[in-house]
């Protein structure tokens, strides 16, 4: 063990001497890579972001839209009738005692998160906000609490049609409950689709869940220590990740989990922060949300720029409709398959509602986007707004945050780290449960899996952030046009639970425990 | 009636001494039966990885029928073999509250454990699991040193 972390260290110490001289050529190795990245992905991105002909507007947006809203009036309104029960359950009001020690409620919710909180939360926005204005914030609260609704029939499926193998291990998620949700109620070409999920779901895993990630996080660190080739930040991520996938060190991942939530509340709080010492701006940015929401306030494409943006980074970092939540919350011990459903559509209220909400806010009210005094508009440069500095992405909600707390963006370099890192980890593991679905479980089959994964990160960290953030864009919502497809043919399977759950609520059948 | 003791065991030599305590008040007492417990300390807030959750019910299995191998049966047929009723037990959860717990389940005159043989600075900040059973149980608590 202790070799491994002597070899990193002297790894990180040859980079830091050699980089000088190497570092012309590594650029261009970058740049080689990152042609060459784009090049291959830039079929299949036009394909997932092509409009609808006639406008603008992509299709598969509308798609998640569509989705989302379907499922918030089938279930009458779910997320909010039932919001208060959700949090109920969490606090383990309705866990019957004899299953102390099985995987609880909270336990499914929070590992779920610590797979979506992540570099959606914080790089994600700055994008968003970046391109769409103040005005895509509004679109993404939006998106965010329609999508709890999504995650709520997602996750349900998830727990109901797992496998729960001999040794008392459980798989499930969208390629489970696709194949025997479609096999059970007599339809055809389940297998085929519970296939092109999988597949998705691997191209998702390497991107948006490993490639985005890598990329901006070397984005952060470079930001702080000076310009240095990428894939000497992805070697690093690389070897660790694959300590912790391949050599099972546990200890790694350990510490990160337990982190990973801290930095999150530190992130939050640190938000709320400034956002109270700005309290006098706080009316003022509601307003640019408002405005820019319907007009665009002079962002590129307008509203429906604004709306593209708020909805695209809403799905990329809550997830919701995508099914790489159901594979998490498909390990929870119930018996009841929708109490994880109601669980789960915290997720995106978490997630979206909250996290993403108070970056946003920072973004906005520190002032960071140029606006042009002449016209009340925003400076619009390139297809983006001008910002002090000429930040995007993870380096524009750093800059915000800096204007508060000089200091802050160690903080957030650090947490970015973490974020992606956990991330990382999480989505090795849909990733992987999407190549077991198709290749078969065997250590040979996951260990080309693991490697793959980890090879992909030194990519992702190489690359530039366009092409990267296109593609991760691309896989995680080409997994959202199957998954939603699975979803619209087993909706009414969650319809007969959640009737019979109700009744049986109201009826006092089910009933707290005494803790 | 017959009266009901529960005796939490720790696995290490202190609960041994707890345990020949309630033996000979079991003596004492006559009509009594023994319930030897031992708790898997765990949270259902703690953060896991997915991999660990996937393997959670398989995890939990393999530390019951550990906990049982190696500290309750050889407790349980130590008593029994010196007469005296007994069943044992193991559960997930904090020491004091699944001791607490038991005893209510059980309708328990008393719980016996043993002095905390934990130390360190989390027992400085957060008490040792004996010292908040006895603040927090709702039946008697022998503590044995």
């Amino acid at each position: 063990m202790n070799n491994i972390y002597r070899s990193l260290i002297a790894i990180g110490a040859f980079a830091s001497t050699v980089t000088p001289v190497i570092a012309q050529e590594a650029q261009s190795l970058d740049a080689k890579v990152n042609a060459a990245f784009a090049s291959v992905t830039g079929p299949f991105v036009s394909f997932i972001f092509a409009p609808i002909p006639g406008t603008s507007f992509p299709w598969i947006v509308m798609w998640l839209v569509i989705a989302a809203t379907i499922f918030t009036f089938y279930f009458s309104f779910v997320q909010l009738k039932f919001f208060k029960h959700a949090i109920s359950l969490v606090k383990g009001d309705y866990s019957d005692p004899n299953d102390a020690g099985e995987v609880s409620h909270f336990q499914a919710l929070a590992t779920a998160l610590s797979g979506t909180v992540g570099l959606g939360n914080i790089a994600g926005v700055a994008v968003a906000v970046g391109i769409g204005g103040p005005g895509a914030t509004f679109w993404m609260i939006l998106a965010g609490l329609m999508g709890m609704a999504s995650k709520f029939t997602e996750c349900t499926l998830g727990v109901k049609y797992r496998n729960e193998y001999e040794d008392g291990t459980v798989s499930g998620g969208p390629m489970y409950y696709i194949s025997k949700g479609f096999a059970e109620r007599g339809l055809p070409g389940g297998k085929f689709l519970a296939v092109l999920f999988s597949i998705f779901c691997i191209l998702g895993a390497l991107g948006g869940g490993n490639m985005f990630q890598a990329n901006q996080a070397h984005a952060q660190i470079s930001g702080i220590v000076g310009d240095y080739p990428g894939w000497i930040t992805g070697i690093v991520f690389a070897s660790v990740v694959f300590m912790v996938i391949v050599g099972g060190v546990k200890s790694i991942a350990r510490v990160t989990e337990k982190v990973v939530p801290f930095m999150g509340v530190l992130y939050v709080t640190a938000a709320m922060i400034i956002i109270l010492m700005n309290y006098d701006k706080i009316g003022w940015a509601f307003g640019q949300i408002f405005a820019g929401a319907f007009t665009g306030l002079g962002v590129a494409g307008g509203m429906v720029g604004a709306l593209i943006q708020g909805f695209k980074r809403a799905a990329f970092s809550n997830e919701a409709g995508v099914g790489s939540a159901a594979i998490a919350h498909s390990a929870v011990k119930t018996k009841e398959p929708i109490t994880e459903g109601f669980v789960s559509l915290l997720e995106p209220f978490i997630d979206t509602v909250v996290i993403c909400t108070m970056t946003a806010l920072v973004i906005t009210i520190s002032g960071q986007l140029i606006l042009d005094t002449a016209t009340g508009n925003y400076a619009v440069e390139g297809g983006k707004i001008a910002t002090i500095g000429g930040t995007s992405g993870v380096a524009l909600t750093s800059a915000a945050f800096a204007s508060a707390f000089s200091w802050f963006p160690f903080i957030l370099a650090i947490a970015v780290i973490l974020f992606a890192f956990s991330t990382m980890i999480s989505w090795s593991y849909y990733g992987l449960k999407a190549w077991t679905y198709l290749f078969g479980e065997g250590k040979t089959t996951e260990l080309v899996f693991k490697i793959i994964f980890c090879v992909f990160i030194v990519i992702g960290a190489a690359a530039s952030l366009g092409p990267v953030i296109d593609f991760s864009d691309a896989a995680i919502f080409a997994m959202a046009v199957v998954n939603i497809t699975g979803l619209y043919f087993l909706m009414s399977v969650v319809k007969s639970e959640f009737v019979s759950y109700k009744e049986r609520l109201a009826s006092g059948e089910i009933k707290k425990f005494e803790h | 009636m017959t009266t009901k003791l529960v005796v939490g065991l720790d696995g290490k030599g202190s609960g041994d001494r707890a345990l020949s305590y309630a033996k000979n008040l079991a003596g004492l007492i006559g009509d009594c039966e023994i319930l030897v417990a031992y708790i898997i300390e765990w949270s259902p807030y703690s953060f896991q990885t997915p991999e660990e959750n996937a393997e959670r019910h398989k995890r939990r299995e393999e530390e019951i029928s550990t906990a049982l191998e190696r500290v309750i049966d050889p407790a349980v047929a130590a008593l029994k073999k010196d007469g005296i009723k007994v069943k044992g037990m193991v559960r997930h959860g904090h020491v004091a509250d699944a001791l607490n717990t038991i005893s209510e389940e059980v309708k328990a005159s008393q719980i016996v454990v043993s002095r905390s043989s934990d130390g360190g600075l989390a027992t400085r900040i957060f008490g040792s699991s004996t010292a908040n059973l006895v603040m927090t149980a709702s039946v008697p608590v022998t503590v044995v040193g």
